[in-house]
């Protein structure tokens, strides 16, 4: 009883000691690379985090049946900004120390690497970019928005705000302009 | 809201970006008959390359059917360009032993066992309006998309392999073994049936087959590739032309792919 106490205790404790305000993701969770390029992704990150998996899954079946192209969410176009250098592959540019963070906190496996490249393409600089011209009202078409809050609804919000202090602060996507 | 209204919100395509001065329109056509006299009689790159790329957001129409022509005497022996196009543009490479081998593009031989005389000719997915690797798919993984191109949904592949040996022209293969370094338009994976995508990432860009363009960049003019139900199509026109053969057409399935010459 004592120890099931003390591990209930603890883990509640030392986060809270260590949490800081400023702090981009809460101290005992996974902490995912940041953005190789780009200065915002194309939802909020609250959004992004939560609800990635459903855009990707629902865009590639109109991609792949319909051959509609160019919309606003693709996997390619995760892994052009999300690749980052990977000393596992020998230094080249993957998607892996991005993706992996969190499903392997999560222990989620995802099998969109057994076929898919998770390496960017080599885009020569008169070629457009994979996923096509960004369509209208694409978040980084208005870099003034920095806020997540006109997006997702308050439910979602204040329970992921409840496990995540840095959304509390009014989160911005916490990827680096390169 | 429906869930997909919530994921995917309408995108229109933007007219202004895509839509050309009328003035630079005629520049731009000028340009391209010069190329096309300059290149010619050899090659000519403007006819083949002539594909309209469908703007984003815009699903493959059912008023295309595309398909390519190939005119077997104008074929070379020994000739594998289109093979080694297939291989760079999409990323495989063969396994080395027949029984598994990868059978996205082949050159076949034939024989004419009375005269003794011998052609080779590129053979793929033959593209069937009526597929039948289409019909025996049990998860729906195999299918033709509207443009009609017969493709494989991956995501929803099981590998039953039921399509390879619905497929008379056994042009499906089977992924054995874990693949690493594929192209970033080409995913292939371990567990699923691939084939002949005729290029389909290049086709929605405007751009024509790598097998085709490799073949037309050598100056052989072998394969045309376009849209069947254009008539004023260079592919319409050269099958109105000439007659064409469809491989196995006793079994009624109107493949995209023709030859003329057989």
């Amino acid at each position: 009883m004592v120890l099931a106490g003390v591990l209930l205790i603890t883990p509640g404790s030392a986060g809270a000691k260590e949490m800081s305000p400023t702090s981009p993701t809460s101290p005992w969770g996974p902490k995912p690379t940041k953005a190789f390029k780009g200065d915002k992704c194309v939802e909020p990150v609250d959004v992004m985090r939560r609800d990635h998996m459903n855009y990707l899954l629902h865009q590639r079946d109109e991609t792949v049946q319909q051959g509609i192209r160019g919309k606003k969410y693709s996997l390619r176009q995760c892994i052009e900004c999300h690749a980052v250098p990977d000393k596992q592959a020998g230094g080249e540019r993957t998607v892996e120390p991005f993706c992996g963070e969190c499903h392997k906190f999560a222990a989620v496996t995802i099998d969109c690497f057994q076929c898919h490249t998770n390496k960017p393409e080599k885009v020569k600089s008169t070629e457009a970019l994979p996923s096509g011209p960004l369509p209208p009202g694409h978040p980084t078409m208005n870099k003034k928005t920095s806020n997540s809050t006109n997006t997702g609804s308050w439910k979602k919000k204040t329970l992921f705000a409840a496990l995540d202090p840095a959304l509390q602060q009014g989160s911005t996507c916490n990827v680096q302009v390169r | 809201m429906s869930k997909c209204a919530k994921h995917c919100p309408e995108i229109a395509p933007n007219d202004a970006q895509n839509a050309i001065d009328p003035g630079r329109r005629r520049l731009l056509a000028g340009a391209g008959a010069l190329t096309t006299l300059m290149l010619a009689p050899g090659v000519s790159l403007m006819m083949s390359g002539a594909v309209e790329a469908r703007p984003a957001g815009v699903a493959a129409s059912a008023k295309i059917r595309w398909g390519i022509l190939i005119d077997v005497s104008k074929c070379p022996d020994g000739c594998d360009l289109c093979v080694t196009a297939c291989k760079d543009e999409n990323g495989w490479q063969e396994t080395g032993r027949a029984e598994t081998n990868v059978q996205w593009i082949r050159k076949v031989t034939l024989k004419d066992k009375n005269t003794g005389a011998i052609k080779t000719l590129p053979f793929m997915c033959q593209h069937c309006a009526e597929p039948p690797c289409v019909d025996v798919c049990p998860t729906g993984a195999s299918f033709k998309r509207a443009d009609g191109i017969v493709l494989v949904d991956k995501h929803t592949c099981i590998g039953c392999r039921y399509c390879m040996m619905a497929c008379p022209y056994a042009a499906r293969s089977f992924v054995h073994e874990q693949v690493t370094n594929q192209k970033p338009h080409a995913p292939r994976g371990k567990g699923t049936v691939e084939s002949c995508t005729m290029c389909v990432h290049r086709v929605d860009k405007g751009q024509i087959p790598a097998c085709v363009e490799a073949c037309t960049k050598a100056g052989n003019r072998t394969m045309i590739f376009g849209d069947l139900n254009d008539p004023n199509s260079e592919i319409a026109k050269a099958a109105g032309q000439h007659l064409t053969t469809r491989i196995r057409a006793d079994l009624g399935l109107d493949p995209g792919i023709l030859y003329s010459g057989l």
